[in-house]
């Protein structure tokens, strides 16, 4: 599965979409298929403030653990409700239905351009 | 790294890979749930060629193994197997084998890859004293496949003339395999019914994919893992070390203390089963989706701050849904029914002891 063209990265292989001030935040689909299949996430509720590079999630699947890194500073305004529930979504939809936290942000710091994380993943 | 004759077949299948043991292994071809099912409902192919094929032959050879096994190899009739263990002057673990008598004076022996020159330098040294037995390390020579599953018997039958339902659970026989001279063992590591088949390396893609095509799934190491896991099967390295004896790992039953001869580690598996252990392995199963992996601590109560025991091996049961684990406690929190406080990376998940496997086959 290519990276998307529209969106952002960042080395701890998350990809974020920016519409106005709001981030829609997932894991790639390099990070889903280095995981396996994912059984289980734990999100941040609506409110829960973020902080560049902390971890606010984890991604679990049989075999490990996954972290969540805020790529930015902000308030958590959605946690995706339906990953929760069908966490395979992350493996079988990385970069659509399996999102997982929407943030309103406050500052934008510089994220990985899709050249710079196929880079990063040794993707052509 | 050392690959397994299989190793580019496992990346034309997609397989992502991994080091187990110091070899790069197949760790899944597509989805480790999938995997998981495919043994648990019908028929998964596992490709163990890392591990490690020890023959052992000669006159003395039964003598030998019981001298430096903890079993009695000297008792297994032909054509059955055993599991035995390894152990150290102190009686701590150097590996868990099976092992199969081939003929009276015969035996094959299948040790963990990790430990391969660890077994084959400790029989070594130990049979100076034993003439006439010759100890041979085929591993680099053997190709080695588990079939596992319901389905299982049932479609290695279709590659062979040797009636399968003449072998029972825990024995050997020789037969073809899709036209290649093979040993059919009826073991495995899943807690299914299925055959590990073992033949030359150089015939080991034609039958690997005779296999697949008679509808084997392939499966990696993660579904092996949490199968094995399920099934309350140790792994070496988990929960047996160097650090651990049999009775702690609840693996007293393998050990033949009432002989008349010496073995290496008698006296101290002797002295050791006299006193109470310091620790016991227990299965632990929890509520919810968190699973509890290995090294995580294990607490007496939710408040508790000094750890009782440790995790070794975890997962969110794929069989099952909730999640299951191995650990080591401390035996006055070991006996079936007692709750324990698990740290899950911070946040305490209360587990409760149960007796293993957490999962059996119907039979």
């Amino acid at each position: 599965m290519s990276n998307p063209e529209n969106l952002k990265y960042t080395k701890e292989h998350e990809w974020v979409l920016i519409e106005g001030d709001v981030a829609t935040i997932g894991i790639t689909a390099y990070a889903a298929e280095k995981l396996g299949d994912v059984v289980f996430v734990d999100l941040p509720k609506a409110g829960t403030s973020t902080t560049y590079m902390k971890i606010c999630g984890e991604i679990e699947s049989t075999k490990s653990v996954g972290e969540l890194y805020a790529p930015l500073d902000g308030e958590v305004v959605e946690a995706n409700a339906a990953v929760v529930s069908a966490p395979e979504t992350v493996n079988s939809d990385p970069f659509g239905a399996g999102w997982l936290i929407k943030v309103r942000f406050t500052n934008l710091p510089e994220l990985l351009t899709v050249a710079e994380y196929n880079a990063l993943t040794g993707e052509a | 790294m050392p690959q397994t004759p299989l190793n580019a077949e496992h990346d034309r299948l997609g397989a992502s890979f991994t080091d187990f043991g110091g070899w790069d292994m197949p760790v899944r071809y597509t989805s480790d749930l999938a995997e998981h099912q495919a043994v648990r409902e019908s028929a998964g192919l596992f490709d163990i060629s890392h591990m490690a094929e020890i023959f052992v032959r000669g006159a003395t050879s039964p003598a030998f193994l019981d001298y430096a096994l903890v079993g009695l190899a000297s008792a297994i009739p032909d054509g059955k197997a055993k599991y035995s263990m390894i152990v150290d002057v102190h009686g701590n673990i150097i590996d868990d084998l099976i092992v199969y008598r081939l003929e009276y004076d015969s035996f094959l022996i299948i040790a963990n890859a990790g430990n391969r020159s660890a077994v084959v330098d400790a029989l070594k040294e130990r049979v100076a004293t034993f003439g006439f037995t010759d100890i041979f390390d085929s591993s680099d020579e053997f190709a080695l496949l588990a079939i596992q599953g319901p389905k299982a018997t049932a479609i290695l039958q279709t590659l062979t003339d040797s009636d399968l339902s003449e072998l029972p659970y825990y024995s050997i026989g020789n037969g073809k395999v899709s036209g290649v001279e093979s040993y059919l063992c009826r073991t495995g590591y899943t807690g299914e019914e299925g055959f590990e088949v073992l033949f030359r390396a150089e015939s080991a893609v034609e039958v690997f994919n005779a296999l697949i095509k008679a509808g084997a799934q392939p499966c990696g190491l993660a579904s092996r893992d949490t199968l094995r896991l399920e099934a309350g099967m140790p792994l070496y390295g988990h929960e047996l070390d160097l650090e651990t004896n049999p009775y702690e790992a609840n693996l007293g039953r393998a050990v033949k203390l009432d002989r008349d001869k010496d073995f290496v580690g008698k006296d101290a598996l002797k002295a050791i089963s006299e006193k109470p252990v310091t620790k016991i392995l227990v299965g632990l199963v929890g509520e919810g989706k968190r699973a509890a992996r290995a090294d995580y601590l294990i607490y007496a109560t939710a408040e508790a701050t000094e750890s009782i025991g440790k995790i070794t091996s975890g997962a969110l049961s794929p069989t099952l849904g909730y999640p299951v684990a191995m650990a080591y406690v401390s035996p006055e929190h070991s006996a079936v029914g007692s709750l324990v406080s698990v740290d899950i990376r911070g946040t305490r998940l209360e587990m409760k002891v149960v007796k293993l496997p957490f999962y059996k086959r119907a039979s």
